[in-house]
């Protein structure tokens, strides 16, 4: 398609597809079970990388029907990215909360009681 | 030399991005560094989307005078999507949140395979590898759009009930046979044989059709307490079609991208899978709760319903509650009193913990979230098997909203569907409150023995007014003890 000056191919394809996949199990291994609803929402928001894809095909359109899909496949490439970045900014924000609270949870009941 | 620089820059800019993924990622994986690892993925998102653009130096003859059309339509549809998107996901309802993961979600299988599609159609693939994998995404990624679709429209409520009818199983298999087979056709068609009855461009329609068809009827039978699984499995596509399709565009960065969430995916999955001692495949090909309809063991004892405000004295003057929080609490909205109520019982010298199993809620770790959004410090939330052998020496649990994650014959009565998923040991509580919207069974739809034990009171109607209820009873007494 394009000069990349790398070429992705027969068995390097294979290997970055495994070194990948491994990378993702490992990372995601050991996330505690309460973050298990942002994680799935993060990583939802990184296959929304897919927009890039879907901007090369637009951009190389040659005809109206590739227009029309490459339209549509920027459109919900970007609706998956930015969606996916706008919940879990807002997931990851409430754990933020959370965490400060502790501390201060105590001397507020005694106050109400 | 302008002609190697935009390559260049794209190359650096795809390269930081997969980095930026990686560790974005890593650092979502603790909750002391979670809320900045998005940032860090967003960063990564941008750099990628503005490289792209580098991409019109680039482009072949053919596409040359459309180029202006291109970049306006390029740019419109990153506003119109985007905009859209963003809007949403800053709008819902915390409650909300696994239908609108699933509706992205689906977004993003649609657009794996929108691009496969433009490959297919303009017939750019060159090599049997190529095309193979290309119609492997588009399969993939038909296939999460679709289901991520019904997943959505049964979360939304939209679709109340599985859709089950004999012999669905085999009409799944000839749907997804069918699909492989038009496949076989297009790429026997790119390699000169001769295209039997249809012109190749409806043959590819077809194809996109029937991997759409057999992604409804995947998720269809599915029911709702399964959820977490498939939201986790769909996600898995999508990512692995991205995965795919980066490689036909030989894009690493989708290619490394969409690889790790296909792994983290199909991790989650398997995780969610365990939780509910089912495998994978069980979970997609059988249909939960009508599968053994042998006897199960009968129950003994009565529902005894007791008033929300006396329930609520009485663990007042508990020494230790444990609370279960289920869909029923995400569905009644009723974190914020629940954590209200909470810190009443904490102020009079309960100790209060929350035991949350892996697949209460509609997607994984949804009650996780659904209590931070509540402000419940995440010290105070314990785990399936953090928690488990505190019951026997707990005065009170208060069970919300849940019923399959607690039903003790998953434990006890080797009849019942859900025997051997682990679950919530709370009949072994000194006492049990269950809040409980009516008399119905669970999504497994099976009885459950717990609330029919000596030990259990049943307190009836939505979770909210029956948490407020249970405040004002705790205040009134504080306020005539003063």
């Amino acid at each position: 398609m394009m000069d990349f000056q790398i070429s992705m191919t027969g068995f390097v394809a294979l290997y970055v597809f495994l070194l990948a996949g491994f990378a993702g199990w490992v990372i995601i291994g050991h996330v505690p079970a309460i973050l298990h609803t942002p994680l799935m929402s993060g990583s939802n928001f990184v296959h929304g990388i897919v927009v890039v894809g879907g901007l090369y095909t637009l951009l190389g359109a040659r005809t109206p029907t590739e227009q029309a899909i490459g339209f549509v496949a920027v459109l919900l490439g970007a609706g998956n990215a930015a969606g996916g970045f706008a919940v879990t900014r807002r997931m990851l924000a409430m754990f933020q909360i959370a965490e400060v609270k502790p501390a201060r949870a105590k001397p507020r009941h005694t106050k109400k009681g | 030399m302008l002609t190697s620089l935009p390559p260049l820059v794209i190359g650096l800019a795809d390269l930081a991005a997969a980095f930026l993924f990686l560790y974005g990622l890593k650092r979502m994986s603790s909750p002391a560094t979670a809320s900045s690892g998005i940032f860090v993925a967003g960063i990564g998102m941008v750099a990628a989307i503005l490289a792209s653009f580098l991409y019109v130096f680039d482009v072949g003859e053919a596409a040359r005078p459309h180029l202006y059309a291109n970049i306006g339509l390029a740019l419109v549809a990153l506003a119109i999507g985007g905009g859209l998107a963003w809007w949403s996901g800053k709008r819902v309802a915390m409650t909300a949140m696994p239908q609108m993961v699933a509706l992205y979600n689906g977004m993003g299988g649609g657009a794996a395979g929108a691009i496969a599609a433009a490959e297919l159609f303009g017939d750019r693939t060159s090599g049997a590898t190529e095309l193979v994998v290309t119609l492997l995404g588009a399969l993939i990624g038909a296939v999460s759009l679709s289901g991520s679709l019904i997943a959505w429209a049964k979360l939304d409520g939209v679709i109340t009930k599985p859709l089950r009818f004999p012999g669905q199983q085999v009409v799944n298999a000839i749907a997804l046979i069918a699909t492989l087979t038009v496949g076989g056709i297009v790429v026997a068609a790119a390699f000169g044989a001769a295209v039997p009855l249809l012109s190749l461009p409806i043959w590819i329609c077809v194809f996109f059709g029937l991997a759409m068809l057999f992604g409804v009827l995947m998720t269809l039978p599915i029911g709702g307490a399964d959820m977490p699984v498939v939201i986790s499995i769909f996600n898995a596509f999508t990512g692995l079609a991205v995965g795919l399709e980066g490689f036909v565009l030989q894009n690493p960065a989708l290619m490394i991208a969409g690889m790790v969430v296909g792994a983290a995916g199909l991790l989650l999955t398997l995780l969610m899978a365990k939780a509910m001692n089912r495998s994978i495949a069980n979970v997609v090909f059988t249909n939960f709760g009508d599968a053994p309809k042998q006897k199960q063991g009968a129950v003994v004892g009565s529902l005894k319903p007791v008033q929300a405000a006396d329930a609520g004295i009485a663990m007042r003057y508990a020494k230790s509650v444990i609370i279960v929080p289920g869909y029923g609490l995400a569905v009644a909205q009723a974190q914020q009193k629940l954590f209200e109520f909470v810190k009443l019982l904490q102020g009079a010298g309960v100790v209060v913990k929350f035991a949350v199993h892996p697949v209460a809620g509609r997607m994984p770790g949804q009650m996780d979230v659904l209590l931070a959004e509540a402000g419940v410090p995440y010290d105070m939330i314990f785990q399936l098997d953090q928690i488990n052998d505190e019951f026997a020496t707990t005065d009170v649990a208060l069970v919300i909203g849940a019923n399959d994650v607690v039903n003790p014959a998953a434990r006890t009565d080797k009849g019942s569907p859900i025997f051997g998923m682990p679950i919530l040991n709370v009949d072994k509580a000194r006492h049990v409150y269950v809040v409980k919207r009516g008399e119905g069974k669970g999504y497994a739809g099976i009885v459950n023995a717990l609330f029919y034990g000596d030990n259990c009171d049943m307190v009836y109607g939505d979770a909210k007014v029956a948490l407020v209820a249970m405040i004002e009873a705790v205040r009134g007494l504080t306020a005539a003890a003063a």
